[in-house]
């Protein structure tokens, strides 16, 4: 129990999930302009579009080294890894933790020209979000192909919702690590009513009152669904009417700005009464700042994003990596991470486990733990599922994320 | 051979900063423009196909943007000559023994990056913020004026994360002003406005002209600002370049607008040189 971290937390603000770690749009960092080096290490630059060696093919001369590189997000482990201390006890492998991803189009800057080299990239695990950064590193072959015979905790408890994704059916690059929604978030004071769907983003009454997400895949997402478009059946068409919606609401005045990680402040301060976010800073901030903002799932439905723990191609400990992949599959373990981590838990049941385990406590601790484990936030029923969908899946190798990021670009960076 | 030395001294001194712009400037800008031409995407890779219908293609799309940007960079601009003259003046004949201090203080906000000091602005400008919520509470300011999310506050951003490009040359020409010239003039029976207008004011152009090159090329440049401090609309050419080139890997899109915004610059640059005579300037400085 992290007693240290919130002491006096309500069980409402304990239902949800916690820290903006979710920067995946830093702008501020502009991971050098390597397209000149590029250009110049040959005369063109080459495509790496060939698909990673098959499974057997990769692992067959792979051994434990007992040790293991793992980039994760800034607060994505308690700051103790007490997990990551367990595993070492059980296999013997020392782990070196970094949270060296800030956002994905940097990280996917920094390593893309290493993995291309086949350099080494100073990682063994990385945690890396679904999106199209992810999409075009498994179609150029940078991610070795899992060895699921390895991974029979991820086999026995993964939920199955987690084993169907979209933009990796059948895992054969990635594993969840947690999954998070982006909803609608408001103040219920400045808005005086609730806030059910997602017309409500649209509707005048809150004119330069609305905020909005910058990314492409993130606002997309709303387009279509305010449209009544499953974003997974999406066609350019679908995308062409959402961005007709989306600027409509923008011309109307509706908008006030397109935020990245930065669209907390502004809602606490008032500038804006409601706006798409991320579940779990809404919950840090009402835990740390007292502010009674709401977080809902609109009627229409929402956006779940995951990430997933994948293994660059170029790993030197990939056999490592894999185990503690497996390791976190183990409910025990996933319980424990989603005591801290609070957002989606892959592994169902971590949910009784966490029943369990707050049977044995009492008071304001056993109330906590009972509330994470209740959250539909952290474990959601089928029901929420089923209003939750992915990012707009798209073949990057056809170079649909061309067409699909200039339509959204087009509203949001005008 | 003393004498071949002698005279190569100057050149060898010079190398470290010429072979420094080499690398690091010279060869990335040549490999830029190389892959401005090329075609493809990340997947596929990029292969030189000399698309030259690249810099049209990004003129049509994003010309409103540029242009935003270069109003903006004025503005910012005009609005640092504004604020940065009499500060510069005032340091510069009113310092004293403190002057060094002053130059300090107007250097601290460089100690923080410019991120977080841009990202402190939103705090400051919030709707109810510390600047505007007094004016509000006193009924100065109907109650939703709003100066965050939009152009001014984006200028305004510019304008402060400049504002010491423009002072410190200012401030180095007017410091050099000699006092006897200005005491001269008040012989001849200048009054302080006439003496300020006529003597000071043209030794100080320089000093204006540099900080004007120092502040205008960056922040028409900048894509901290807007993004931070914008709202709808008000997005700048750096945003662009931006997420063209981390968001959609089309290095090649993001090549071109750089060297389009670069060309741009230069234009403006040298037909504001010239519409100044900067001969004159720079004769004025050596004089």
């Amino acid at each position: 129990m992290r007693k240290t971290r919130r002491p006096t937390i309500t069980p409402a603000q304990l239902r949800g999930l916690t820290q903006a770690r979710y920067s995946r749009r830093d702008t501020l960092r502009f991971a050098g302009l390597s397209a000149a080096a590029l250009a110049l290490a040959g005369c063109g630059v080459e495509g790496q579009g060939q698909q990673a060696p098959a499974s057997e093919n990769f692992w067959a001369d792979k051994k434990s080294n007992g040790q293991l590189r793992f980039a994760n997000w800034p607060l994505y482990m308690d700051p103790e890894k007490p997990e990551l201390k367990q595993f070492t006890e059980t296999t013997g492998i020392e782990v070196e933790y970094s949270e060296s991803i800030q956002d994905m189009p940097s990280w996917f800057g920094e390593i893309q020209p290493l993995l291309a080299n086949g350099d080494d990239i100073g990682a063994d695990l990385m945690v890396l979000t679904s999106g199209q950064e992810l999409n075009k590193l498994i179609a150029l072959g940078h991610l070795a192909p899992l060895d699921h015979d390895q991974l029979l905790n991820f086999a026995e408890f993964a939920g199955d919702t987690y084993k169907m994704s979209a933009y990796d059916y059948g895992n054969r690059y990635t594993v969840p690590y947690a999954s998070g929604i982006t909803g609608i978030a408001y103040d219920p004071e400045r808005v005086g009513r609730e806030i059910t769907s997602l017309k409500d983003l649209w509707d005048p009454e809150f004119e330069g009152r609305v905020g909005m997400f910058r990314d492409p895949q993130e606002i997309a997402n709303f387009g279509l669904l305010y449209n009544g478009v499953d974003p997974a059946d999406s066609t350019p068409e679908d995308w062409k009417a959402a961005a007709d919606a989306l600027k409509k609401q923008r011309d109307d005045g509706i908008v006030r700005a397109y935020y990245e990680q930065d669209y907390v402040q502004p809602l606490t301060n008032g500038d804006i009464w409601m706006t798409m976010a991320w579940s779990g800073d809404i919950f840090q901030v009402n835990a740390e700042e007292g502010t009674n903002l709401k977080f809902v799932i609109p009627e229409e439905g929402a956006t779940l994003w995951t990430d997933n723990m994948t293994i660059p191609i170029t790993a030197q400990n990939p056999v490592d990596a894999l185990m503690l992949m497996n390791f976190f599959y183990n409910p025990d373990i996933a319980a424990s991470l989603a005591e801290y981590i609070n957002y989606i838990c892959p592994v169902p049941h971590a949910q009784e486990v966490l029943r369990d385990k707050a049977e044995e406590l009492s008071g304001e601790e056993k109330q906590a733990l009972e509330d994470l484990a209740d959250s539909p936030l952290v474990f959601p029923t089928q029901s929420d599922y089923a209003k939750l969908h992915n990012y707009v899946p798209l073949d990057v190798e056809a170079g649909e994320d061309e067409e699909f990021n200039s339509t959204f670009q087009a509203i949001t960076q005008a | 051979m003393t004498r071949l030395r002698s005279k190569a001294a100057p050149y060898l001194l010079a190398l470290p900063a010429w072979l420094w712009l080499g690398i690091f400037f010279v060869v990335p800008i040549i490999g830029l423009l190389w892959m401005s031409l090329m075609t493809g995407n990340i997947i596929t890779g990029f292969t030189p196909t000399f698309n030259v219908a690249v810099y049209p293609e990004v003129v049509t799309t994003y010309w409103e943007q540029i242009l935003r940007s270069l109003g903006y960079g004025l503005a910012a601009t005009l609005l640092c000559i504004a604020v940065g003259y009499p500060v510069a003046y005032w340091i510069a004949f009113h310092g004293g023994a403190h002057k060094s201090t002053y130059l300090l203080l107007v250097l601290l906000p460089f100690f923080v990056t410019q991120v977080l000091r841009t990202i402190s602005w939103k705090f400051l400008l919030a709707d109810n913020g510390l600047v505007l919520g007094p004016f509000k509470a006193i009924g100065l300011l109907p109650e939703d004026a709003r100066v965050l999310s939009t152009a001014v506050a984006v200028v305004f951003g510019l304008a402060y994360n400049f504002l010491p490009f423009m002072i410190m040359p200012i401030y180095a020409v007017l410091e050099q002003v000699d006092h006897r010239v200005v005491e001269a003039a008040y012989d001849l029976y200048a009054s302080r406005f006439h003496a300020f207008v006529h003597v000071i004011l043209p030794l100080s152009l320089p000093g204006v002209f540099a900080g004007v090159l120092l502040v205008f090329v960056p922040s028409s440049a900048d894509y901290v600002s807007a993004s931070v401090l914008g709202g709808t609309n008000n997005t700048m050419i750096g945003n662009i370049i931006h997420s063209q080139y981390l968001v959609n890997n089309a290095y090649p899109t993001a090549a071109a607008i750089t060297f389009v915004l670069m060309a741009v610059l230069l234009i403006g640059i040298f037909s504001y040189a010239r519409a100044l005579g900067t001969e004159r300037v720079m004769e004025v400085q050596a004089g």
